[in-house]
């Protein structure tokens, strides 16, 4: 692959869009959960002033190195995951840094930032933080796996690890999905999806409805902003991958922006009718259900 | 005015004995490393708090402002009986949400700490604590007649009369006890403070430091915390 220094202005760009997408997004699926609960919900600017408010506190206290490092890791993270995969298949500017070895990487990065979580959080010294962090990796390590199974499967099923050749190969018309040419895999990926995505019932290490908030405990001002990013940044890049992987990619924004919400729309739809499973419970769910269907959707292939 | 009449002053003579992991401790590391423990010392960062100047142009302090007036968390945090009036606000009904008002579980996260009702001594040290730990700005408001001026607990031996000799309170909610609706109200008039920039009980807490800890330490019997904990 060939580098050129235009390719940075292009995917600060990228970067761009999709934090602004993910800002508008997640306020108007708060807003539509809201309306589902019988309240007006929040402006679908909220998340601006959340933003800026974060930014604009006076006082900030630090607990370390490693404390500065934990939110920075974790956006790292999600801008790594996204600017690794093509975020639009076939254009020049958002094709980012796509590379032939691009699926394994991006497998990495979704575990990236929680790693560089669990060691801000443990150092902030609060046991809410540590606790939440050890289950939250506990949860998400589980929740992995089927992704994990699913990934090898396809990547089996089309004879490679560059994401941008397994948008190629399902061009042309809905029924070259892999949803439809596996949907075995698919199937396994999904449980990964409503599992990692920090929403109900999968949320309860992040709940700031829950007594103890997990991980981000300590966390305040300009911290917090950084993590507020990522929590919006995150999601769209995860379900960028799962929208090159099984449903076709996208060939422009307007694509993009549709499918996301809908694949976003799946782990939501999901949270608002299940209650929220302690991390055991979930860990047991993953390993009962996710595990034999990734391991199904191998041997399928 | 002072809150509590000279019987039951605090009694400053005699020494409380510190609860007993607070006392200074040493301890044998599995390697057989012997450490000396402190936890008042140890455990807490003593530093005063600053006064944080505003931002240097106004017109990013407004907006600044403008931002805080419209993300106001509150810590969710009851101590009265008007606690029970917060809730109604997450529902449908009221639907708090609206306004860019949220609940957090840290304080580390929170902007405005209610004080929903009356404060028995033993609670106001931990408002204490949790006010202290909240990043600045921040604002305090005083919910039902009880933190005015001691309510139907004016005769109270163990509960606080006014708010204010102890947390610098920006705005109180009058009533035994104040409807939801006051409550939004009462917020709708905070917004209005803090987009003035009229909102610096921060500051004031900071500058009239010795004054509030002098309030603080002479009602709270058992003093076994450090004077600022972050
Ligand atoms: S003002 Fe009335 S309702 Fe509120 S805490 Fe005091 S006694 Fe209870």
């Amino acid at each position: 692959m060939s580098f050129e220094w235009i390719q940075l202005a292009y995917a600060a760009l990228t970067v761009f869009i999709v934090i602004n997408y993910g800002l508008i997004m997640t306020a108007v699926v708060q807003k539509i959960g809201a309306r589902v609960g019988g309240r007006y919900g929040i402006p679908v600017w909220q998340n601006y002033i959340d933003l800026v408010k974060n930014i604009a506190l006076r006082s900030k206290i630090s607990h370390g190195v490693m404390f500065y490092l934990g939110p920075v890791f974790r956006l790292t993270g999600g801008i790594g995951l996204l600017l690794f995969v093509p975020t639009i298949y076939g254009s020049v500017m958002h094709q980012n840094f796509a590379f032939a070895g691009d699926l394994i990487l991006a497998l990495y990065f979704v575990f990236f930032g929680t790693l560089g979580m669990a060691l801000g959080a443990g150092e902030s010294g609060h046991p809410h933080a540590a606790i939440g962090v050890s289950r939250g990796l506990a949860q998400v390590t589980a929740a992995e796996l089927p992704l994990a199974l699913a990934v090898f499967a396809i990547s089996l099923q089309y004879q490679t690890l560059s994401i941008t050749e397994i948008v190629a190969a399902q061009q042309g018309g809905i029924f070259n999905w892999t949803l439809f040419t596996n949907p075995i895999a698919t199937l396994a990926a999904m449980f990964a999806l409503v599992g990692t995505m920090m929403r109900a019932p999968f949320d309860v290490v992040v709940a700031p409805q829950e007594i103890p908030i997990g991980p981000p405990t300590e966390y305040h001002s300009a911290y917090l902003a950084l993590m507020q990013t990522n929590r919006v940044l995150f999601p769209v890049a995860k379900t960028v991958i799962y929208m090159n992987l099984f449903f076709g990619g996208a060939s422009n924004w307007a694509e993009f922006a549709v499918k996301v919400f809908a694949i976003y729309m799946v782990s939501v739809l999901v949270g608002v009718v299940h209650p929220r499973f302690r991390v055991e419970q979930s860990i047991r769910f993953f390993l009962k259900w996710g595990l034999p269907v990734g391991i199904l959707a191998i041997l399928v292939v | 005015m002072k809150d509590i009449d000279k019987s039951f002053r605090k009694d400053t003579e005699t020494e409380f004995p510190l609860r007993e992991e607070l006392r200074p401790r040493s301890v044998t590391a599995p390697d057989g490393q012997v450490i000396e423990i402190d936890p008042l010392q140890d455990y807490f960062c003593q530093e005063p708090p600053k006064v944080h100047k505003q931002s240097y142009f106004k017109i990013v302090e407004d907006f600044y402002n403008w931002a805080r007036a419209h993300s106001l968390w509150i810590l969710g945090f009851g101590t009265g009986c008007g606690a029970i009036e917060m809730r109604p606000l997450m529902t449908p009904r009221f639907d708090a949400y609206r306004y860019g008002i949220q609940w957090r579980p840290t304080p580390r996260q929170a902007n405005l700490l209610v004080i929903s009702g009356y404060l028995s001594v033993k609670t106001l040290k931990r408002a204490i604590r949790a006010y202290e730990q909240m990043p600045s700005p921040k604002y305090v408001v005083g919910l039902g007649s009880c933190t005015i001026n001691g309510g139907m607990y004016w005769d109270s031996y163990n509960t606080i009369k006014r708010l204010d000799d102890y947390l610098p309170v920006d705005l109180y909610i009058a009533g035994c006890m104040p409807r939801p609706e006051a409550l939004l109200a009462g917020f709708m008039d905070l917004k209005k403070l803090i987009r003035k920039g009229k909102a610096e009980g921060a500051n004031k807490y900071a500058e009239n430091f010795d004054w509030y800890k002098a309030n603080q330490k002479s009602v709270i019997k058992d003093w076994d915390m450090p004077d600022y904990n972050w």
